[in-house]
């Protein structure tokens, strides 16, 4: 047991006795370790979300604290060969540059900068891409009507099955013209509109998400889509009712397909930043286009619910073709003005 | 922005250089982890959702069985409350599905539920602040990784005709679900075109300091009163890398481990192994070394480890 005083031997020197009696790096982190714990317990607090529970004093504390631990870090990494140490100051400044450096807008100054010029903004700066999206829905529609006039065959594969079965080539003008008209007191239409503003939604995000391969789905996605209506527009063409349709379509698809319109531009806008990102490295490019274009998505998203309100509720109330160009035709306006013509720079917003 | 540490094998280390310019050391979270956060992620979601279901579809047929019952036919009034109810019920599972993630994500935390218990979040690559356009853009593309791949499986089984084209859109799902074994951080198509990536979430507990215990300070066993004192020449022969093996070795206190680590460093510095102080020895040593190599440090003379 007791040999351990026997080994060894050799000639102790001095200095490494004086510097054990204690460790410069441990006097440092005795000097430093409240300031590193304080700066820990806020730091939880804000993850936990508990905003309230935090005093001024350590709301104005943070910054000052987490500059004074960052130093110490690099003051550590410097002088300090203990690693636990190290690793603790690593994670707590992470984790205090993650709330310093956190998103710092609140959702409801999110939403005010959005609707106050953010989303606009947005819109325009994909400008180039809208019109190749507007061009694409065109000819979407020309080759449906096209198709379909060719062959009335074309119209059951453009058009899904069962979307509405009285809607077929060779039905007779009343029968399309009361699809139109007099389902005023239909009930089982609201929920109708909403299971497809689900369903244009779901299209909506995936002609967005389908960018990402260098925008050639999307360009798909736009084309098939488009080609049903213009298979549509045939078939009511045919007897006459073109403009009723039109009406009966334009109450809720002028904010419908402008948003199909948006979502298929936002793709398109990914897809060509990555395969022509320009001076910018690639993920950047793709990282810039990919935030701008999702701040026109989740304007999409809302322009789509209202596209479901107006078609569940505003197609139903307003019966007659005039009207429901008149509602179509001003939510048409009102898009475009606020998009195009409504220039305000949001307060507080980064450079785009 | 990003480069390897020179010292770590560890190709998931990242280094984030915050705007005062220090290089924070970030590790990406391992593609289980990943998987393994959204599995419970999935699981809360679609347990909320049948939740949602089962009491919407509870009360709609409650309000039917009242209008049948009381009424003896059926009421507007009750097929209204009904529909209100689908419509409602639609609203929910949509904002469960692509609104989970974005309320989470946009926390302080930047971690959904799944994420919070695995210990991972989110973070902007270029070590800049986390926007709200990032977490949304992410999330927008959630919906062809995940969703559409897994209805696109559902219709496979449903017996339906999963031709060439059914396949081919299989196939094209998959490249995206498998898109972050593809690429060296990990991203998914998401985290690639918002700019983000999913990093470790560290917590570490400040642990005690091992040097200045009375023992290792002073030098001075209290079980065998013996102090020990190395020279220039014993403390020589390791490096950093040994010190940090030995701090670990303390730090986890297993008896055998001190006891080989004890014999090895006799043996190394022609001591000879004695037994039953095995930590004292451990801690004394610890302490003497850093000492020394701390000193050479702020000299400017740094020993990575003993071959060094």
């Amino acid at each position: 047991m007791a040999i351990f005083g026997l080994f060894g031997g050799k000639a102790v020197t001095q200095d490494a006795a004086i510097e054990a009696a204690a460790l410069r790096s441990d006097r440092f982190r005795q000097e430093r370790e409240r300031d590193w714990q304080r700066l820990e317990a806020i730091v939880a607090k804000m993850e936990r979300g508990r905003y309230r529970k935090l005093s001024d004093d350590d709301v104005l504390a943070l910054p000052v604290l987490y500059r004074t631990v960052a130093s110490s870090l690099s003051v550590a990494r410097e002088t300090s060969l203990d690693a636990a140490t190290l690793a603790y100051l690593e994670g707590l400044v992470q984790r205090a540059w993650f709330q310093v450096y956190g998103p710092r807008t609140t959702l409801w100054a999110w939403l005010r900068r959005f609707f106050g010029g953010g989303w606009s903004a947005a819109v325009r700066a994909i400008a180039p891409e809208l019109l190749a999206a507007l061009a694409l829905m065109v000819i979407g529609t020309v080759v449906g009507w096209l198709l379909c006039a060719q062959d009335p065959d074309w119209y059951y594969s453009l058009v899904p099955g069962g979307f509405q079965d009285t809607r077929v080539p060779g039905a007779s003008r009343e029968v399309l013209s009361a699809t139109l008209f007099g389902n005023a007191g239909q009930d089982g239409l609201s929920v109708f509109a909403a299971s497809l503003f689900s369903h244009n939604a779901g299209i909506a995000i995936l002609c967005f998400a389908l960018g990402f391969a260098f925008g050639v789905p999307p360009l798909l996605l736009l084309v098939q889509n488009t080609a049903t209506l213009g298979a549509m527009l045939w078939l009511f063409h045919g007897q006459g009712l073109i403009v009723d349709f039109a009406a009966w379509l334009s109450i809720h698809g002028t904010t419908e397909l402008l948003a199909i319109l948006l979502a298929g531009g936002a793709g398109l806008h990914v897809g060509r930043s990555m395969a022509f990102p320009g001076e910018r490295a690639i993920m950047q490019a793709a990282a810039e286009a990919g935030q701008r274009a999702a701040v026109v998505m989740a304007g999409v998203v809302l322009m789509l619910v209202i596209a479901g309100m107006l078609e569940g509720l505003g197609r139903q109330l307003i019966d007659h073709t005039p009207g429901r160009f008149m509602v179509g035709g001003s939510m048409l306006a009102l898009w475009l003005v606020y998009f195009f013509a409504f220039r305000r720079v949001p307060q507080g917003s980064e450079a785009q | 922005m990003k480069r390897a540490l020179p010292r770590t094998a560890d190709d998931r280390r990242r280094v984030m250089i915050t705007p005062e310019g220090i290089a924070l050391p970030v590790t990406l979270a391992s593609r289980g982890t990943r998987f393994g956060a959204l599995a419970l992620d999935l699981g809360i979601i679609v347990l909320a959702m049948v939740l949602t279901t089962l009491v919407l579809g509870i009360s709609a047929s409650q309000i039917a069985d009242l209008a049948g019952d009381k009424l003896g036919k059926d009421l507007p009034g009750a097929q209204h409350a009904v529909e209100f109810l689908v419509i409602v019920w639609i609203a929910v599972i949509f904002l469960f599905r692509h609104g989970y993630f974005l309320l989470f994500e946009l926390g302080p935390r930047g971690a959904t539920p799944g994420k919070r218990i695995t210990g991972i979040r989110i973070a902007a690559r270029d070590g800049g602040r986390l926007s709200p356009e990032m977490v949304l853009a992410r999330n927008l593309l959630r919906d062809i990784e995940l969703f559409l791949p897994v209805m696109l499986l559902v219709a496979a089984r449903s017996g339906d005709d999963l031709g060439a084209a059914g396949w081919a859109a299989t196939g094209w799902f998959l490249c995206f679900a498998l898109f972050p074994c593809f690429n060296r951080d990990r991203l998914r198509a998401g985290d690639l075109i918002a700019g983000t990536w999913v990093v470790e979430a560290p917590r570490r507990k400040l642990e005690a300091a091992l040097s200045t215990g009375q023992v290792a300070a002073g030098g001075r066993s209290q079980a065998t009163g013996a102090e020990y004192r190395f020279g220039e020449a014993e403390l020589a022969v390791y490096g950093e890398y040994e010190l940090q093996t030995l701090e670990r070795v303390l730090r986890e206190n297993r008896p055998e481990a001190l006891a080989k680590v004890h014999e090895a460093i006799c043996r190394k510095i022609g001591w000879q192994p004695g037994a039953g102080d095995e930590r004292a020895f451990l801690e004394a040593y610890y302490t003497q070394l850093r000492a020394r190599l701390e000193s050479g440090m702020r000299m400017g003379r740094r020993k990575a480890d003993k071959f060094g």
